[in-house]
């Protein structure tokens, strides 16, 4: 059977906007990702228990609240303290540049990708990080 | 975390959680040293009740799922939920949607939710699905839910791994009346009649109990399904449901049918993984370059009919005059 891309698409913190990662999920599920999806409203511990049960491949946070530089690097940290640091984290959604360059920095995201992103580029990327399926 | 599967073994033994879920990963990728791991995990296997889930799209199989493991959490059992959604026969993805039901089991360790995508291989999705049960009694859950794809011809594979089976369906599906004639009626243990503060719920009971007491064949003492008004998001007839299950597993305890029960997932099982395993044989023989991959070229040229072929295969796979 082969090796399949596993990805956890989350809604860390308080944000009720999930029409952009709904068609990322779409479009990773198109190219033959298996997706999972976590629903509005997630706590950090949450996630990070799901994300390990689920032994996803990458984990997918879309953020518009404004809450990023908070949320993200405690899902990092947690990741990191449970062992699961080989997880790529991804962030998306309403991030500024200067804060997606230092979480790409300091804490532990692989990449972030803003509005208008084509999502294929998202495809793209986690194929090459993770391999084709 | 690499997976080493010795470590595996011992990780999963002392409850580890990374473990169990990166256990399950290699069954469904077909990964060989998965199997050496369930080899030794047979043995404490075993313990648990396994519940299957099963009925239309929508009816709220999720939502029950969620609503059991919290009874079943109240009452200090552990719970693991298989989740099963549909892999796309075109792309092979799938968007694994269950969880989002289930958020308030979420942040609760001792209840391992775990998605699968049917995936759609050849037998493959019973003998994943079968090994991640497996996994999950081995861990030490009490009560393992199952939860079947919507529809179609699987939702009735969940008969052969479940101890049992829930079917669930809503009021308002004349239709699917007609659906559950054609099946689904004898694999049923229990039926729920969701979403019962809709219309017509009491007319929906009452044909299901209708059909359950006109099914013919029954015998003295055997097990009668029940039929269960549920409102899942509120919580209603979940009580009477946990009730139900319990009762049936005492009535499958006290007639021996449990053990039947076993024999016959088992049964299952073994014919499951032996087939997949022709048949990962036979993919490979054909593909090109492979040790058969002559035999398709003589039936495109009618030299070779398709039952002649399936004889050659055999012998090149040294499965003997069996085929």
């Amino acid at each position: 059977m082969g090796h399949k891309i596993r990805v956890f698409l989350c809604k860390p913190g308080l944000d009720g906007h999930d029409r952009g990662v709904l068609i990322v999920g779409q479009a990773l599920r198109d190219a033959g990702m298996e997706v999972i999806y976590s629903g509005l409203k997630q706590t950090p511990e949450n996630l990070v228990e799901a994300a390990i049960q689920e032994d996803v491949d990458v984990l997918g946070l879309s953020m518009l609240s404004g809450a990023h530089m908070a949320l993200i690097p405690r899902i990092t940290t947690m990741l990191a303290e449970r062992d699961a640091s080989d997880i790529m984290v991804l962030a998306g959604g309403v991030i500024p540049p200067q804060d997606a360059e230092v979480l790409v920095r300091d804490h532990g995201v692989a990449r972030v990708f803003g509005p208008g992103t084509d999502t294929r580029d998202i495809v793209a990327y986690i194929r090459e990080q993770r391999g084709s399926i | 975390m690499k997976a080493v599967a010795g470590d595996l073994y011992d990780k999963l033994l002392e409850g580890d959680r990374r473990a169990a879920a990166r256990l399950i990963s290699m069954v469904e990728n077909g990964d060989e040293g998965a199997r050496e791991v369930l080899k030794r995990l047979h043995r404490h296997s075993g313990k648990a009740h396994i519940v299957g889930l099963t009925g239309s799209p929508g009816g709220g199989k999720s939502t029950i799922a969620c609503r059991l493991a919290q009874s079943y959490r109240a009452a200090g059992k552990t719970v693991g939920i298989i989740c099963v959604d549909p892999t796309s026969p075109f792309t092979g993805g799938a968007l694994l949607g269950d969880r989002v039901r289930m958020q308030e089991l979420s942040g609760d360790p001792e209840v391992f939710i775990r998605s699968m995508g049917s995936r759609g291989a050849l037998g493959g999705l019973s003998v994943a699905t079968n090994d991640a049960i497996n996994i999950l009694d081995a861990f030490g859950k009490d009560f393992i839910i199952v939860e079947t794809v919507g529809a179609g011809q699987v939702e009735i594979e969940v008969v052969k791994y479940a101890h049992t089976c829930v079917v669930v369906t809503m009021p308002g599906a004349g239709d699917e009346i007609q659906a559950i004639k054609a099946g689904i009626l004898e694999i049923g243990d229990i039926f729920v009649v969701n979403k019962a503060d809709r219309e017509g719920s009491m007319r929906t009971v009452a044909d299901l109990e209708m059909m359950i007491e006109t099914k013919p064949g029954g015998v003295e003492g055997a097990w009668k399904p029940p039929v269960i008004a549920t409102v899942a998001l509120e919580g209603e007839g979940i009580a009477e449901l946990v009730g139900d299950i319990a009762r049936h597993r005492q009535y499958l305890l006290d007639s021996g049918m449990l053990t039947e029960k076993i024999v016959q997932r088992m049964k299952a099982e073994l014919l499951g993984i032996l087939s997949l395993r022709v048949s990962d044989e036979a993919v490979a023989a054909l593909k090109e370059g492979g040790s058969a991959c002559g035999l398709v070229d003589s039936m495109l040229s009618r030299d070779l009919d398709p039952h002649s072929a399936a004889d050659d295969l055999a012998r090149i796979l040294q499965l003997g005059d069996l085929l």
